[in-house]
C-alpha cells in the first residue's frame, strides 16, 4: 500500500509521518500532497486566534468536545506555538489544555512550531491542513500562536475565523485599531465569568457597528436622528455581521451557542458565494507561491554561480543597483550593462 | 527544504504532581534548538503513546518521581511498539533507584537521569540517540 493509500485508509501512523515530511518540505511530502490534492476541499477550516492567555487552547478543547459529542464529526487540530528566533527551538504546550480529547480516535492533534513565520501560523500550516482534509477530517481547527495585533494569516487560510478576547485585555482604543478584530467572523469573549465582561462586550460591539455600518436611529437632543450607512460597492451582497459569543471554557459554557454561530457562518458562506471566493483566493495564493518558487529555482539553474557572484560584487561596489543587477542577470549579460554605463559617463 | 528538527515529547505519567524537572528539561531542549511538545501532568501511558504518535516524535522524555517507573515504563514502551513506533527513543528523569537501572535499560530505555544530572548531558544524549 502506498503512503497516500494508507492515509486515505485512515492509518494514523502514516498520517503522522506524512505530516512531518510535509512540515519539513521533503520531496516525499510534496509528492504525497500532489496525490492527495484531488481528495481535498471538503473540510471546514476554523481558525482560532487571539492574544496569549485569552484561552484559545481551552476553547479549542471544548469546541472539539462539543462537536464530538453532538455531531460525531472527525476533527483535526493544528496547534501552532512560536519558535525561538535565536535557537529555532520551541516548547509546544497547547496539548496541556486538550487532555479531555485524549483517547478519542475521531480526533487528531498536531502541534507545530511557527519556524520563523510571523503571521501567526507556520509556513506549512496550509499544507498540513490539506493533508488532514484529504485524510477525511471534516473539521480542522487551526489554533494560531498567541497573537498581538497584526498576525492575520489564519484568516486567509480558514473559512471561519474566531477571534478570542478576554475581559480586561484592552480598552475601546484597542478595539478600533486595524488588524486582528477585522478578520473576525465570530468574536468570542472567553472567561466570561470574569469581571469587566460588560466593558469588553460594549467595546467590541461599538467596533463592529463602525466596521459594518448600518442605518441607525439615535436620539440626539431629544430628536430622532437618522444616521444613514455609507454606500458600499457590494451593498447588494449578503452581509455577515460577526456575532459576539460569550464562553467559559473551563466550565464548557456557551459552546452550544458558539457552534450555532459557526453553523450559521457556514450557511452564510455558501449562500453568499464567499465559500467559493475564499477557496479561490486561497488556491490562487498557493499557485502564485508555487509559481514564484519554481521560477526562482529555474532561473537559478540557468545562471552560473560565477556570474551571480560577479554581479553581486558590482552591487556591493555600488556600480549597479540591485534592480539593474536583476536586469543584467535576466539578460544574462552583466558586462553589457556596465559598458552602457561607462559610455553614458 | 527545512532541516530535520528533533521533536521530543516531554510527559509526566503517573500521579505525582512535581513537574519542575520536566519543565527545566523542556526548556533546555528548546534552547538546544529542538521542538518540545509538553503535555502536562498526570498522563496515562495510553495518552503518552497517543501523543507520541500524533506528534511523530523522535524521542519521549518521561519524568517519574512517584516510584512507579517499573510499571509505567514497560507499559509505555509496549504501547509505542504496538503503534509501530519502536524506533522512538525513551528517556527517563526522576528518582530511579540504582538497582532498577539495569532492568530499565534492558527493557529499552535509552537514558536515565537522576537529581543533579546536567542538561548538557541530556541534550548530548538525545542528539546522539536520534542520529
Amino acid at each position: 500500500m502506498s503512503l497516500t493509500e494508507s492515509i486515505l485508509a485512515g492509518n494514523r501512523l502514516a498520517l503522522a509521518r506524512l505530516l512531518t515530511q510535509v512540515e519539513n518540505d521533503r520531496p516525499e511530502g510534496r509528492a504525497a500532497l500532489v496525490e492527495l490534492f484531488p481528495h481535498t476541499g471538503r473540510a471546514h477550516l476554523i481558525g482560532v486566534t487571539g492574544a496569549p492567555g485569552t484561552g484559545k487552547s481551552s476553547l479549542v478543547n471544548q469546541l472539539a468536545l462539543y462537536y464530538r459529542r453532538n455531531q460525531d464529526k472527525r476533527i483535526a487540530i493544528i496547534a501552532v506555538d512560536p519558535s525561538s528566533p535565536f535557537t529555532g527551538g520551541a516548547v509546544l504546550g497547547d496539548r496541556v489544555r486538550m487532555r479531555d480529547l485524549a483517547g478519542d480516535a475521531g480526533i487528531f492533534i498536531r502541534s507545530m512550531a511557527s519556524r520563523g513565520s510571523v503571521g501567526g501560523i507556520a509556513q506549512a500550516t496550509a499544507s498540513i491542513a490539506q493533508v488532514f482534509d484529504a485524510a477525511g477530517f471534516e473539521i480542522i481547527i487551526i489554533e494560531t500562536v498567541g497573537t498581538g495585533q497584526s498576525e492575520v494569516d489564519v484568516a486567509r487560510l480558514a473559512h471561519t475565523t474566531i477571534v478570542v478576547e478576554a475581559p480586561g485585555m484592552g480598552d475601546d482604543i484597542q478595539a478600533i485599531k486595524a488588524g486582528i478584530l477585522e478578520i473576525a467572523d465570530i468574536l468570542v469573549i472567553n472567561k466570561a465569568d470574569r469581571p469587566g465582561v460588560e466593558n469588553t462586550e460594549r467595546a467590541l460591539r461599538s467596533t463592529l457597528e463602525l466596521a459594518h455600518p448600518t442605518k441607525r436611529i439615535t436620539r440626539h437632543h431629544g430628536k430622532d436622528m437618522e444616521v444613514s450607512s455609507p454606500k458600499l460597492a457590494n451593498e447588494h451582497k449578503l452581509m455577515w455581521i460577526p456575532p459576539i459569543q460569550k464562553t467559559i471554557s473551563t466550565e464548557g459554557k456557551g459552546f452550544e451557542e458558539l457552534v450555532e454561530a459557526i453553523t450559521r457562518h457556514v450557511q452564510y458562506l455558501h449562500k453568499s458565494g464567499d465559500w467559493l471566493a475564499r477557496d479561490r483566493a486561497r488556491l490562487e495564493t498557493e499557485l502564485e507561491m508555487a509559481l514564484q518558487e519554481m521560477l526562482v529555482q529555474r532561473f537559478k539553474e540557468t545562471v552560473q554561480k560565477e556570474k551571480y557572484d560577479e554581479v553581486l560584487v558590482q552591487v556591493m561596489n555600488r556600480n549597479i543597483s540591485p534592480y539593474e543587477a536583476v536586469d543584467a542577470l535576466l539578460a544574462g549579460t552583466p558586462e553589457q550593462t556596465m559598458d552602457q554605463r561607462s559610455q553614458e559617463q | 527544504m527545512t532541516e530535520k528538527k528533533i521533536r521530543v515529547l516531554v510527559a509526566k505519567p503517573g500521579l505525582d504532581g512535581h513537574d519542575r524537572g520536566a519543565k527545566v528539561v523542556a526548556r533546555a531542549l528548546r534552547d538546544a534548538g529542538m521542538e518540545v511538545i509538553y503535555t502536562g501532568l498526570r498522563q496515562t501511558p495510553e495518552m503518552i503513546a497517543e501523543a507520541a504518535l500524533q506528534e511523530d516524535v523522535d524521542v519521549v522524555g518521561l519524568s517519574i518521581l512517584s516510584g512507579a517507573h517499573m510499571a509505567l515504563a514497560p507499559r509505555i514502551l509496549e504501547l509505542l511498539k504496538a503503534n509501530g513506533q519502536e524506533s522512538v527513543r525513551v528517556f527517563i528523569g526522576g528518582i530511579i533507584p540504582d538497582e532498577d537501572m539495569p532492568r530499565l535499560k534492558e527493557m529499552g530505555i535509552t537514558g536515565i537521569y537522576g537529581p543533579g544530572a546536567s542538561t548538557e548531558d541530556i541534550i548530548r544524549d538525545v542528539r546522539e540517540a536520534v542520529k
